[in-house]
């Protein structure tokens, strides 16, 4: 599982990397960006779940492995 | 305002400074979702208010066709002239596409989390400073005497203008976010002093460059040109007006909430890492900030016969409150894990001091409960309500032993 952010739809809400700070950071804009490949471990997982389920712009997206 | 009639339905004749309005607007905005999702009024010179979180999101991100040249609601139509798209007289809050993402970018680095995590401990040595002056006092005026001024205060400081220019900075956010209904010419001419204390502030700057958000904004370069003074001075009457009133309001709600729930004043005393999940919710259920929009061109637009310049009244605390986006949206959940709100916009205008705002609720509530683990109203029928399109307490008085 990995986390991506659509930089399109970030508008730098902020919800993300306060809720999640090991999965997401943030860029000198304020926006969010995804820490490292954004691979999720179960733990992490959570948190990137709760973030999505937090971003008022719909911005943040779980994808399966291929 | 005492002389306009009062509002008998909303839906048709909507005022967001009639009394009832000002004093509990979350029954009216509940009966418009449930009647008539979009209200019309013919005051302010026509307007429409969406009272759904669909239609707030609908319209916050469609630029194409809406304009955000107002974004405080007057007396009338704007003309074309007085404010002129795409800058508007305090970019970016007040610019379209595509001048608003220049704009923003300019601002942004000094409101992004880096920047602004660094202020925490001034501003919790300014609420204590605010918190030592009551001193042993049984009852205190939270409202006026704590929450009003630390955002001033610390807007103020990352503009590098003078201490003994607080009290100033409040006046003009009077000025220009309560008078709404004063004829133009009158709010024109009210700017005036504002303007020029602006200038001769950045002229000193000019003179004696430091280490600040005014010389950031005299150095920084916008297509290779230096910004010019009226720009940056439209700037910072956006960075002032937009950061006062709004925090001020945001921490006034938020004492006035925990003076009236004993039960959520003891979670957050007992345990201090929800203080962050509270915030979020203190920001949802209370949100403070209405903004405006005009309408671009004549059309249909969520079924509605819009006309060019009408006005709309955007209700992101009304949203907030929309029961299709928030279960049990009408209660208070003080660890409520999943929320989605909108207290700072949606789309490309989402506050830009969003981090600001958030740190100084956390540090002078977090502050003002260490001082304070227990109080109440001190008399629930003195608080009073800033009427406009930016609401919270403003006289606020607890009982604190």
């Amino acid at each position: 599982m990995k986390v991506v952010i659509d930089a399109d739809l970030c508008q730098g809400q902020g919800r993300c990397f306060s809720i999640a700070p090991n999965v997401f950071g943030f860029d000198d804009l304020g926006n969010g960006v995804v820490l490292g490949d954004g691979t999720l471990t179960s733990e992490t997982l959570k948190l990137a779940q709760l973030a999505m389920a937090n971003c008022p712009e719909h911005a943040i997206f779980i994808e399966d492995d291929e | 305002m005492s002389d306009k009639p009062p509002v008998l339905d909303f839906a048709t004749d909507w005022d967001h400074t009639d009394p009832q309005w000002v004093n509990n607007p979350y029954p009216i905005w509940e009966d418009l979702r449930s009647r008539c999702p979009v209200a019309h009024t013919e005051r302010y010179g026509g307007g429409w208010f969406p009272a759904t979180h669909a239609g707030v999101t609908a319209i916050a991100k469609d630029t194409d066709h809406f304009t955000s040249r107002s974004v405080v609601v007057g007396n009338g139509r704007p003309g074309e002239e007085d404010l002129p798209a795409p800058i508007g007289l305090a970019p970016p809050i007040t610019s379209d596409p595509p001048f608003h993402a220049i704009a923003r970018r300019l601002i942004l680095p000094a409101f992004a989390p880096g920047a602004v995590n660094a202020l925490e401990p001034q501003i919790r040595a300014l609420c204590v400073e605010l918190l030592d002056r009551f001193g042993e006092a049984d009852v205190i005026n939270a409202g006026l005497g704590y929450a009003n001024y630390i955002p001033p205060s610390v807007i103020r400081q990352m503009l590098g203008f003078p201490e003994a220019d607080t009290e100033k900075f409040l006046e003009i956010v009077h000025v220009v976010l309560e008078n709404v209904d004063k004829p133009e010419e009158e709010r024109l001419e009210e700017f005036l002093p504002i303007n020029e204390y602006f200038l001769a502030q950045i002229e000193d700057h000019v003179a004696n460059p430091r280490d600040d958000l005014t010389s950031y904004l005299l150095n920084v370069e916008l297509e290779g040109e230096k910004l010019s003074h009226e720009l940056i001075g439209g700037v910072m009457i956006l960075i002032l007006v937009a950061g006062i009133d709004t925090t001020w309001s945001a921490i006034g709600a938020s004492l006035w909430h925990l003076a009236q729930h004993p039960e959520d004043l003891a979670r957050l005393v007992n345990e201090p890492d929800l203080m962050p999940v509270a915030i979020e919710e203190f920001l949802r259920f209370y949100a403070p900030v209405t903004m405006a929009r005009l309408v671009k061109e004549d059309m249909e637009y969520l079924g509605c016969p819009m006309k060019q310049d009408d006005w709309i009244l955007l209700g992101f605390p009304a949203a907030n409150r929309d029961p299709v986006v928030f279960k049990d949206a009408d209660k208070f959940i003080i660890d409520r894990a999943e929320n989605r709100h909108v207290a700072f916009g949606l789309g490309i205008h989402r506050c830009a001091g969003s981090n600001l705002a958030r740190l100084e609720m956390r540090v002078a509530i977090e502050e003002f409960i260490k001082r304070y683990p227990r109080f109440e109203l001190a008399d629930p029928a003195q608080v009073t309500w800033a009427q406009g399109q930016v609401r919270g307490p403003r006289s606020l008085t607890l009982r604190v032993r």
